[in-house]
């Protein structure tokens, strides 16, 4: 299958299922209790509207249309950027979004960063120490780590690194430092997993020929694991990096709240708490497209960057 | 499979906080010392003592029987929540599995959409629609935890549906209902009851990470998440406030998540590796 095809086909079955999600999105906001145009006007003066005010911005808003009208409306402007104006800042939700997208991104990344500091260096040394007293301490210390609530480690570091030691700040945004202790709260949790992973993987690359054949060659078991082995074990831990990614992300809402990381994660829990429909709407639409485009954009590099997957069904049949 | 199962220290120690977990649960009330509701401002922020062992919180209200009413609401949740999504997500995956076709293809493209969002985003978007509270918890939670089951459960049916008992039953003129009734679910139900348990401790976390945000249970229902939100604002003056309920959570995740493994690992090794292969 060429590119151009195989491209084609993945983009319309995303097209298909943005509709869906859109599709989705939108229900959500028939789903509510309570009339929009009461929320509004409400909000505004604070007493309760008249029938003939609620009546006039029903129309306004066309809130007095059928479903499927409202429906064919609302995917119009939002395939066109316009997603509707916030209840609560009064201002236009995708440029909210926007705004505070790149702070939660940076968040995830960082602590896809710190988690895979730290993971590597714990599976290399647990794997080449395999059965000794250290690896059964880092495998329970991986095994807790993925249990235990991202939140609440968030606490945790606080209460260590900022209120008694006072060493970072305790929450907000700045300069990097207010980075280190959401980004850390976040990392932990995948670094526990991604050691686990990395662990399994680097015991069966040990077994392997390659690896035999470096040590005949007169390698120190050392230089065969990290020089030899290593390399190959890291590619599902990439895979699987990509794959959480949205976890992270999804975490990213909770510990931002601990943080007051001025996040995409704050903002969605200030809108819900405010019954904010159109804003919920959007996020759900929002990140549903960033995650959609980011899946082609990783099976695209996958097919281009890596032969076996490229040859696809001729390699399967090979081996 | 249980001498699989049992030959493993980890295994064991799952299943013994897990059974523990679920005996305090059922037996809250007999086990508490005082009444997790009574408020006793003059009491509030006792340490410990003999009368409140874990000391009192903010109401002063006892911290240790909290704990263990909290047990029942927190585990009772989502057991609630296994029952309801296991039970959809199968249901789904031997529909689309067992027929195929058009309905396959149609049920398998919202799952897709479903999975196009992060779970606890999409959650967190439906309960904030629903508005904060336990009905609204599950419903968020059910209407998108399905998915990983019914994507499993389906691909379980195609292998088990080329078997040759199933060609078999066939033969011998049986039913689609009686194939699916007593051919094909007998066969997948032990890997789906592994991913329910590996599931559950996902579960709890999103549960108690909801309630934590103060979309799921209320003040004043002791359940751990919730307990964790009550207790942010007194977070410096009384860290062992939230010291408590986290580390409830965290014996319990810790728990299903041993008890899923030793499970994974004790089932037939190509239903095993077939979890392992999406990532569970």
């Amino acid at each position: 299958m060429s590119a151009a095809v195989w491209l084609a086909r993945r983009v319309a079955g995303a097209v298909v299922v943005w509709l869906l999600i859109s599709f989705i999105a939108f229900s959500l906001g028939s789903l509510a209790p309570g009339d929009p145009a009461q929320i509004i006007l409400e909000r505004g003066s604070g007493e309760p509207p008249s029938t003939l005010q609620v009546e006039e911005l029903r129309h306004r808003l066309g809130l007095d249309q059928p479903f499927a009208t409202r429906y064919a409306h609302w995917l119009w402007n939002a395939s066109h950027g316009e997603l509707g104006t916030s209840y609560r800042t009064e201002q236009p939700v995708l440029s909210e979004l926007r705004s505070h997208f790149p702070a939660t991104l940076g968040l995830a990344l960082a602590a896809l960063a710190a988690g895979l500091l730290i993971a590597i260096p714990l599976a290399v040394v647990s794997a080449a120490a395999r059965g000794t007293t250290f690896d059964h301490a880092a495998r329970f210390v991986a095994l807790a780590g993925v249990s235990v609530p991202s939140y609440w480690i968030g606490y945790l570091l606080i209460l260590i690194f900022a209120a008694t030691l006072r060493l970072l700040p305790v929450s907000g945004a700045g300069d990097l430092r207010h980075l280190v202790l959401p980004a850390l709260t976040l990392g932990l949790g995948s670094a526990a997993s991604v050691a686990r992973m990395l662990r399994a993987s680097l015991l069966d690359e040990l077994g392997a020929d390659y690896v035999r054949t470096a040590r005949a060659k007169g390698r120190s078991p050392l230089f065969a694991l990290i020089g030899h082995a290593l390399r190959n074990a890291l590619n599902p831990v990439v895979t699987v990096s990509a794959l959480r990614f949205g976890r992270l992300l999804g975490e990213a809402v909770i510990v931002e709240t601990v943080f007051a990381w001025p996040g995409i994660g704050q903002w969605m829990v200030a809108s819900i708490f405010d019954r904010d429909y159109p804003a919920i709407q959007g996020f759900v639409l929002y990140i549903a497209t960033v995650f959609i485009l980011v899946n082609i954009a990783v099976d695209f590099s996958y097919r281009f960057l890596d032969p076996r997957v490229r040859l696809g069904a001729a390699a399967t049949r090979a081996t | 499979m249980r001498q699989r199962l049992f030959g493993r220290r980890s295994s064991v120690v799952g299943l013994v906080i897990v059974v523990t977990l679920g005996f305090i649960a059922l037996f809250a009330p007999w086990l508490a010392p005082n009444d997790p509701t009574l408020v006793e401002p003059s009491r509030g922020f006792a340490g410990p003592s003999a009368a409140h062992w874990l000391g009192t919180d903010n109401l002063g209200r006892d911290t240790l029987s909290r704990l263990l009413f909290g047990a029942r609401w927190s585990l009772g949740l989502v057991f609630a929540a296994t029952l309801l999504v296991m039970s959809a997500g199968t249901g789904v995956g031997v529909v689309a599995g067992y027929f195929g076709g058009l309905l396959d293809d149609v049920l398998m493209r919202i799952v897709d959409t479903l999975l196009s969002v992060p779970s606890l985003l999409l959650g967190l978007a439906i309960v904030g629609i629903l508005g904060p509270g336990i009905d609204s918890l599950m419903i968020g939670l059910a209407s998108i935890w399905w998915v990983g089951y019914a994507r499993i459960v389906r691909g379980l049916v195609l292998a088990v549906r080329e078997r040759g008992f199933v060609d078999a039953a066939r033969a011998l003129g049986a039913s689609d209902h009686r194939i699916v009734v007593r051919h094909v679910l007998p066969s997948i139900l032990p890997t789906v009851a592994v991913l329910a348990s590996l599931e559950m401790g996902e579960l709890v976390l999103a549960v108690s990470g909801l309630s934590f945000l103060g979309l799921g249970a209320q003040p004043p229902t002791p359940e751990w998440g919730a307990m964790l939100n009550d207790s942010r604002t007194f977070f410096f003056t009384a860290p062992q406030l939230m010291l408590y309920p986290g580390l409830a959570i965290s014996i319990a995740v810790l728990g299903f998540n041993l008890l899923g493994d030793g499970l994974r690992d004790a089932l037939d090794p190509a239903d095993a590796s077939r979890l392992r292969k999406i990532g569970v």
